[in-house]
């Protein structure tokens, strides 16, 4: 491919190009996870971990599992989803293979689109496995339409914040203790609006009571979709 | 040029401790006491300014960031990292001075206000952009990147505002805060205090600004010389 064939194409071919190079390094991403399923059950295993603590914690009954449900299970995948990342991030020091993404000719931003696809596929898989787990724990029935909607708006968020916080970390010493302190309090929001979708859909109330919340994890995705993209070839700007 | 930025320096830093005491002489002896809330109140007069000077070098961490992705100056890095370890330190004494305010006021030491929370979550961020940039070895690197944490922290903020009044709207605070009964009192002496109080603690914070980034130059200095000494004895040997 020549390096200028950005400039030179007409559009639809760009696009092509473009979306073939996305899927390309999703595909990357994908095959390494499905030879040795690192990320996935790294963040299965410590969520339902952390869901069964929490359970053999607070004993929950249909009152208890109500108030403290969804703050549980927020705060489960949230952790895990570092410990996912933190584990996926290992892969790219191997062999230097971030090295070699770098030296490929292809825009920084379509390699940021790519990898975080890789991680949002990661991470809804391993979302609906740990709702069955925290479902038969906590007793809740959690697959409701606006919960699944909110968890799929987390995934995407997480996905690109972790993403773009991860390729930033992964060079320091202390990375695991990095990556958690800056993107916990990154995705407070959209952790805020996914555990209260998730307690007023489980408590029984309509469609109104999550609509602001899901307004505010679309407005946080486009957001920092948005700019981890933009601020991505900055990262790996050497 | 030296003597004269160290003379410009040192009238900071008397302007300061004279504002700074004048201050200190308004809010604990000239201010009276408030009647509803008693002696308490004048935590006001340190919390409030201490807020503004931390909204302040929020603001310019992420303005000094932007301008060095621009740039790629290092001056603005310096700038950004020496206005973000101020911030942290007024950010944690206006959580801890609310704190103290709050127990005899609201009855608890916390709440999930929304101010409250927002600050509580900016003050998690710039911890974690100051560790960063402990942690990473310095260059243009560490730069760069620590200038995406402050831009990202910054896009962030209006959000986790809004996120956490819409936590607050569905979850109404224990306690009323007493602002509105605070309006009617804050009357000319209470507002005087707190002006002078603010413009006091403004120059408190660029007093240390400008102490901590010639200190950042110095450390700077430093690096360069340690970095050509052992490349001399790199190649001497």
């Amino acid at each position: 491919m020549p390096a200028d064939w950005n400039t030179s194409n007409p559009v639809d071919v760009r696009l092509t190009a473009s979306l073939s190079i996305i899927w390309a390094l999703t595909l990357k991403e994908l095959r390494i996870e499905s030879r040795n399923r690192d990320v996935a059950v790294a963040i299965v295993m410590f969520a339902s971990l952390v869901i069964a603590i929490f359970a053999i914690a607070i004993e929950p009954n249909a009152r208890t599992a109500l108030e403290t449900g969804p703050g549980v299970l927020w705060a489960a995948i949230t952790f895990a989803g570092v410990v996912g990342m933190t584990r996926a991030t290992s892969h790219e020091l191997e062999n230097d293979a971030v090295g070699a993404l770098m030296l490929a000719p292809v825009s920084r931003d379509l390699v940021f689109i790519g990898k975080s696809l890789g991680s949002f596929v990661f991470l809804t898989i391993a979302m609906l496995i740990v709702f069955v787990v925290f479902a038969f724990m906590f007793n809740l029935s959690i697959f409701h339409a606006e919960i699944l909607l909110v968890a799929l708006l987390a995934a995407i968020g997480f996905a690109s914040v972790g993403t773009l916080f991860s390729s930033l970390t992964f060079r320091v010493r202390a990375r695991e203790v990095l990556l958690p302190m800056l993107f916990l309090p990154t995705v407070a929001p959209l952790l805020f609006a996914a555990i209260r979708v998730t307690s007023v859909s489980v408590a029984g109330e309509t469609w109104s009571a999550s609509l602001p919340w899901i307004q505010l994890a679309v407005v946080y995705d486009v957001v920092f979709v948005t700019a981890s993209a933009l601020l991505f070839g900055y990262v790996l700007d050497d | 040029m030296g003597f004269l930025k160290i003379r410009a320096q040192t009238a900071l830093h008397v302007a300061t401790l004279v504002a700074m005491a004048f201050a200190l002489w308004m809010m604990f002896v000239w201010v009276p006491t408030d009647i509803n809330q008693g002696v308490v109140q004048r935590i006001l007069y340190i919390h409030v300014p201490v807020a503004w000077v931390s909204m302040v070098a929020i603001v310019g961490v992420a303005v000094a960031s932007v301008m060095y992705l621009i740039t790629k100056r290092e001056n603005w890095d310096r700038l950004a990292a020496s206005m973000a370890e101020a911030g942290v330190v007024f950010g944690a004494i206006m959580l801890i001075s609310g704190m103290v305010w709050a127990k005899p006021v609201w009855e608890v030491w916390w709440t999930g206000e929304a101010k409250l929370t927002t600050a509580l979550i900016l003050f998690f961020i710039y911890v974690a952009y100051l560790m960063f940039r402990a942690y990473f070895p310095p260059g243009d690197q560490r730069m760069r990147l620590s200038a995406i944490i402050a831009i990202i922290g910054a896009i962030d903020t209006p959000i986790i505002y809004y996120a956490s009044v819409l936590w607050q709207e569905a979850h109404p605070p224990l306690i009323v805060g007493p602002i509105a009964e605070e309006e009617n009192l804050v009357a000319a002496q209470i507002g005087l205090t707190l002006l002078v109080s603010v413009i006091a603690f403004s120059f408190l914070f660029f007093s240390l600004l400008v102490t901590r980034l010639s200190l950042a130059k110095i450390e700077h200095e430093h690096e360069v010389l340690k970095y050509r000494i052992s490349h001399t004895e790199m190649s001497a040997a």
